[in-house]
């Protein structure tokens, strides 16, 4: 019980931090293979050009925005599917407000659009929190069926179509740049930075892993897990609500569907960022990197002029590659354990 | 010595089957009372009542003069009995510093936004386990890498680090291996000499008489008898499980 069982295999203890580590190696291998195929190719950089990293950052936050509140509902060992038609309804919604108040719409129409976007949002995230929290349905199921309800919502609020419209404000809102910094970039860093506080400095977030990891563990220390529960659905609910808002300010239009080929990828990021299936591990810079991986893999193959549809094995091998990794790096533990 | 917990004709019944019949017992500070039995003798439920996890259908538990009977498991923690289940309830990928802070951790201030304090939860754990004889090699570490002996020391440390004034722990040796049963054993030694009442549950023999200042035998429920290890058996301990009368 005393130091002596510390002894541990070496080769483990070498390899360990390297896969801890392997989504930063990663990206970096694909920047720096991008660079090349383009130098050699075209003759021109890829990484060194504003324009290129303006857009693989823009590509990175709408994916995070998706994956910022999931990273934490992965955490704490549920999952969340319904965000991506949660991106759509908040989306629709602020539309809807904008168009309502007709074509003279100033800051505080917009600012009260996307106040009633977040607003629905919300409301999809308690009802996800109910289901698992209150009513044990298992968070796969019951958010598998909210977003079946929040995609009919979105599409019969719209309509059944796209809801364009006309507001400097909301353009200006999702195209304009803060010191050359795209706004939807910094709004996804603002919400970044949140979510890393929370869940790495907080009680809350050492509930979450807690939560996670063995959920008596925190139930006999007195927590109170549904509402721990709930806040965590309605924060996945947010952070793709302000994706919606973010969609419609760039589109000058929301749609129902805006979310909807994002949410296989902000999956994917939370994995590829070190997140587990069983819950108790992830971090937002993992996510973070993970939604770099996704976009760089995106921007990279339509620069180098590959057919689009390459992107969707790529993400798919990524995916697959994140998985073995984290399998490996639970052999390693089991091996020192 | 006044007892510091009173468990006063406890009965539980759940539907048609009686599991604890007219229960009593007395828990002096600095004692460890045995409780023993056969499987299905009604031992976890007896403490299931006494941390609040069950309502007693009758009867009543005392904690320093104080009604417990009724209270939540969250409140009856606060008036200082921490309850060490089997399955220990430790965050796994958590390290030993946030598991003994775990739902009362603590916080520090950076530029006046408040902030968890690894460090010090952390430095904190390493001097508790000290004190229990026991050296983690990595505190940083989560406790999933830990040895079954270690991981219930982190255990009994938070009893201690919390004061708890009674520490109730069901077969905290069923699962380890000879060695580390000899050192919870000696833990137990430990609490016992800081004043701290124990009831322990255990099948195993010789962790009983190692332990025990009084062993109190139930069968099919009732109380079999109670007994000082000095005058008493093996044999007659065994027979007491299988339900003779006492
Ligand atoms: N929640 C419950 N609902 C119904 N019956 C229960 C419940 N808990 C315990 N029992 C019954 O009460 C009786 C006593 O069970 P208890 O778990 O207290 O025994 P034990 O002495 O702890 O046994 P073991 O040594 O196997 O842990 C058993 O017949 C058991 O089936
Ligand atoms: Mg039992």
């Amino acid at each position: 019980m005393s130091g002596s069982s510390a002894q541990k295999p070496t080769g483990a203890s070498f390899l360990k931090p390297l896969l801890g580590a392997w989504s930063w190696i990663f990206l970096l291998a694909i920047l720096v293979f991008f660079e090349l195929y383009a130098r050699a190719e075209t003759g021109q950089t890829f990484l060194f050009r504003v324009y290129n990293i303006q857009s693989i950052a823009i590509a990175a936050s709408q994916i995070l925005l998706l994956a910022l509140g999931l990273t934490l509902v992965i955490v704490a060992g549920h999952i969340d599917l319904s965000i991506g038609f949660t991106t759509g309804l908040s989306a629709v919604v602020m539309a809807l407000v904008i168009r309502m108040a007709g074509p003279e719409s100033g800051w505080a129409i917009v600012i009260l659009a996307m106040l009633v976007g977040t607003f629905a949002a919300v409301i999809v995230g308690l009802v996800n929190g109910w289901l698992v929290a209150i009513l044990n349905v298992p968070s796969f199921i019951g958010t598998l069926g909210t977003y079946g309800v929040a995609r009919g919502g979105a599409l019969i609020v719209a309509g059944g179509a796209t809801v364009s419209i006309r507001s400097d404000e909301a353009r200006a809102f999702g195209n304009g740049d803060i010191l050359g910094f795209p706004v939807p970039v910094v709004v996804a860093a603002v919400l970044a930075f949140l979510c890393h506080y929370l869940l790495a400095h907080t009680r809350f977030g050492v509930h979450t892993y807690a939560l996670g990891a063995n959920r008596a563990s925190v139930e006999r220390a007195g927590v109170n897990v549904k509402k721990h529960l709930i806040w965590l659905f309605v924060i996945s609910a947010v952070t793709a609500g302000v994706g919606g808002l973010v969609y419609t300010g760039r589109f000058s239009a929301g749609a129902a569907n805006a979310g909807e080929p994002i949410l296989l990828y902000a999956v994917a990021a939370v994995f590829i960022g070190g997140a587990s299936l069983t819950g108790g591990q992830g971090t937002i810079t993992g996510t973070v990197i993970g939604a770099f991986i996704i976009a760089v893999i995106q921007f990279g193959l339509v620069f180098s002029g590959l057919p689009p549809y390459w992107q969707f094995v790529a993400v798919g091998l990524v995916i697959i590659v994140a998985v073995l990794v984290d399998q490996s790096r639970d052999k390693l533990t089991g091996m020192q354990s | 010595m006044t007892p510091i917990l009173q468990a006063q004709n406890l009965n539980k019944r759940f539907g048609g089957n009686e599991a604890v019949k007219d229960v009593s017992f007395v828990v002096n500070a600095g004692e460890c009372v045995v409780l023993a039995g056969d499987n299905g003798a009604g031992k976890s439920t007896v403490i299931k009542m006494i941390s609040g996890v069950h309502t007693p259908t009758s009867g009543e538990v005392r904690f320093q003069e104080e009604r417990l009977t009724g209270k939540t498991p969250n409140a009856i923690r606060q008036t200082g009995i921490e309850t060490i289940y089997q399955d220990l309830a430790l965050a796994d990928n958590l390290d030993p510093g946030l598991n003994l802070y775990l739902g009362r951790e603590a916080t520090r201030r950076f530029l006046g936004i408040p902030m968890v304090d690894r460090r010090t939860m952390r430095e904190t754990a390493k001097e508790v386990l000290k004190g229990l004889g026991i050296v983690i090699p990595d505190p940083s570490a989560p406790v999933r890498d830990l040895s079954g002996g270690q991981r219930q020391a982190i255990a009994i440390a938070r009893a201690i680090h919390w004061k708890a004034k009674l520490v109730i722990m069901d077969e905290p040796t069923a699962a380890l291996g000879v060695p580390e049963q000899r050192e919870v054993m000696a833990l137990i030694e430990r609490l016992k000499a800081q004043g701290v009442g124990i009831i322990l549950i255990s099948h195993n023999l010789p962790d009983i008489f190692a332990a025990a200042d009084r062993i109190i035998v139930l069968a099919r429920g009732v109380v079999a008898g109670e007994r000082r290890p000095a005058e008493t058996s093996d044999e007659e301990i065994v027979r007491l499980m299988m339900g003779a009368a006492g």
